[in-house]
């Protein structure tokens, strides 16, 4: 059968999601209705910066969660007759391959919405996990200050002192994982969400132990079941695993990331700590980290809702650079910065192969980013 | 003046000092050891092979001794032996350094005055539909890494479009840019990666450029400048665009340790023989002697290029004063 012409291609790729874009109208659609009442994410649907940039996301977002749905193809079923077939090819059974088959015959269309799945699953965790570290390590050292804030800063720009590329093949290079140093890292790194969340409510509910011993019994009982299972992937129900390479990268992105915050956090607090309700919470008579986690945190919530979406961004950017060399990601994995890496390796026959995953992940980070400068001018607003 | 940077040198040996011995001690996990060794040695050693390999070869000896030793080397200017390239560190980084060193030349000479032109056109009139059009391909040129842009304007330019640009298409890689004579630079095997390499940096820069100059141009002198009736031009050009300028110097300052992921990225894309590849080479051979060079040198680069970020903005900026 003679290929699609691009027109064919593009109009069938629209109906292969079709499940992706009813969810998606009918998010923004009931979201755009209700928008009044829906408050910072709501303001977002007054500007179309904001609309577009949320409709790239959401568009990811449901398309990782619906991609077992609406996959035409299994990703990574190979077929030999498909070897860098055109796009719009059809296989002998007489389905078509809208963007083509790659170098080992997969089905490129598929393998990019899969592909979405593993970013989506990464990104914003690992991005959060960072903040928590950045939070809880920054609010001090811009508060106190003095020795904390010396050794501490000093340990951040360490980290930034090194080259990302360079620390990435140090810790995730195969051999790595043969060593305790992923796993440390990881008890260290993961330990500062519970931390977070304990002193969170114990600063502001010490007085009131009927409220606290509850709160307390969740933090421990949630946050020491992720980390089982996060941490030393032995979850006693089972549910909640990582797989090696996931957690090499999990917590080099985190790694890499913590500083950034951390000096982000530390220069609000500063900022935040002379003005006047922070002088009134220490007459009061408040302990310090009530004052870091109630009021100056509350207060800094802006600008660190804007980086989050800048991070999350930069975070798709990083594990795409990971993929591109090949770094903790299997062969045959449909991860897009490894497609691309697949891709460009042809890209003198054949085109098609590197350049759908180039531009998804364009697509996503530039969807993060124009969210980003919305939220941050809806900020600059109030 | 003099104080301040003293002790940020002293602050610069002592990170050094740190990550070197970082990168030494991951180098040397028993994993990597044995990565040496086979890739270095002969692929098919048995375990005992190995290890009497690397004993033959003083890896095996006492951590801290070989680490003092490799240091005391360096401080003699002896930067060792590449495994991978079986030749002296020392040379062979200088001639990767003047190649990547070339790169970066056409990279700035690309970047830096589009990306200024850029922040300032759309920040002097805040809000009107230049900026937003023009915010809008910055924030496009933030969102496309290298080894996106670089897929793309290969499409465009070396392929897709060959036959209409004729005999003139650009070459889709720089490794005749490399070769045994030296550096061989020519227009059709370096705007590629030159403009792939500027196109992700400038966004950063155009962004921060722009928020100076809007800020610059709400100041009351400016307003007052406006009121005694010199022209818009003129404002802009005698006026704003000194101060505006500050802000971005830092920032260009900030950017090389960016650019060095870059330049990996874009090395390897284009088979351009610089610096990043080097990096990748000693990193995936896990050659020691190298990458503690690689290290060092990109560390230094980052570390300096901070301390002139600091020193010029207190020249740049007189409100400024270091204790």
């Amino acid at each position: 059968m003679e290929p699609l012409g691009f027109g064919a291609i593009f109009a069938q790729a629209f109906v292969e999601l079709w499940l992706v874009w009813l969810v998606l109208a009918a998010l923004m659609g009931t979201s755009f209705v209700l928008r009044k009442r829906l408050g910072l994410y709501g303001q977002l649907y007054d500007s179309w910066v904001g609309m577009v940039g949320l409709a790239l996301v959401f568009f990811w977002v449901i398309t990782a969660l619906l991609a077992d749905y609406v996959l035409p193809f299994d990703p990574q079923q190979q077929f030999a007759s498909m070897k860098r077939a055109v796009p719009g090819a059809f296989t002998p059974e007489g389905q078509v391959m809208l963007f083509g088959g790659d170098n080992l015959g997969r089905d490129v269309f598929s393998r990019l919405l899969k592909g979405s799945q593993t970013v989506l699953a990464i990104a914003p965790a690992a991005t959060l996990f960072a903040f928590m570290v950045g939070i809880t390590l920054g609010l001090p050292a811009g508060f106190y200050g003095k020795i904390i804030d010396t050794v501490l800063t000093f340990l951040a720009n360490l980290v930034l002192a090194f080259p990302v590329i360079l620390l990435f093949y140090l810790l995730v290079t195969p051999g790595i994982r043969d060593t305790p140093i992923p796993t440390t890292m990881a008890a260290i790194l993961f330990f500062f969400p519970i931390a977070f969340f304990f002193l969170f409510f114990y600063s502001r509910y010490k007085t009131r132990p009927d409220v606290l011993w509850m709160q307390l019994l969740a933090v421990a009982v949630v946050g020491g079941w992720m980390y089982m299972g996060l941490a030393f992937n032995s979850d006693p129900l089972g549910i909640l695993a990582m797989d090696p390479n996931t957690l090499n990268i999990f917590v080099s992105v985190v790694f890499v990331n913590s500083p950034t915050v951390f000096r982000i956090v530390r220069g609000l607090t500063m900022d935040i700590k002379t003005r006047d309700y922070v002088a009134a919470a220490q007459t009061r008579g408040e302990r310090p980290w009530y004052i870091m986690l109630w009021e100056i945190l509350p207060n800094a919530r802006g600008p660190l809702i804007v980086d989050l979406c800048l991070r999350i961004g930069y975070t798709t950017i990083l594990l795409g650079t990971l993929g591109f060399f090949g770094l903790g990601v299997s062969p045959e994995s449909p991860d897009w910065g490894l497609s691309i890496s697949e891709g460009r390796k042809i890209w003198r026959s054949v085109e098609h192969v590197a350049l759908p995953p180039a531009l998804a992940l364009m697509s996503l980070v530039l969807g993060l980013n124009l969210l980003a400068d919305s939220l941050r001018e809806q900020s600059l607003k109030d | 003046m003099l104080i301040f940077i003293l002790k940020r040198l002293g602050v610069m040996l002592l990170t050094m000092f740190a990550l070197t011995l970082v990168v030494f001690y991951l180098t040397n996990l028993e994993p990597n050891l044995v990565k040496l060794a086979l890739s270095a040695g002969n692929m098919r050693m048995t375990p005992e092979e190995v290890q009497l390999w690397l004993e033959n070869r003083g890896y095996t000896d006492p951590f801290f001794y070989r680490y003092f030793s490799w240091l005391g080397g360096v401080l003699t200017g002896d930067w060792g032996m590449s495994t991978r390239f079986d030749t002296e560190v020392g040379p062979f980084i200088a001639g990767r350094l003047a190649a990547t060193g070339a790169l970066m030349f056409w990279v700035m000479i690309v970047m830096i005055p589009s990306a200024l032109l850029l922040g300032v056109l759309a920040g002097m009139r805040e809000g009107s539909k230049t900026d937003r059009s023009l915010s809008l391909v910055a924030i496009g040129s933030t969102a496309t890494p290298e080894y996106v842009s670089g897929i793309i304007f290969t499409v465009i330019f070396a392929s897709l479009f060959k036959e209409w640009f004729g005999d003139f298409h650009l070459n889709g890689s720089a490794a005749s840019a490399t070769g045994r004579n030296g550096l061989n630079i020519t227009f059709y095997n370096f705007t590629l990666p030159v403009i792939t390499m500027a196109a992700y940096g400038m966004g950063y820069i155009a962004r921060m450029t722009r928020a100076s100059m809007a800020e610059v141009m709400t100041a009351q002198y400016i307003r007052t400048a406006r009121l005694k009736g010199v022209s818009f031009r003129q404002i802009v050009i005698k006026h704003a665009l000194r101060n505006a300028l500050i802000a971005p110097f830092t920032v260009i300052m900030l950017q090389f340790p960016w650019l060095l992921t870059g330049v990996v990225i874009v090395e390897r894309m284009f088979g351009y023989k610089g610096f990043g590849d080097a990096l990748v080479q000693a990193a995936e051979n896990n050659d020691i002697e190298l990458l503690l060079t690689c290290s060092v040198v990109s560390v230094a680069v980052v570390l300096i290029t901070q301390l002139i970020s600091d020193i010029g903005y207190v020249y740049l900026n007189p409100r400024i004063r270091v204790k």
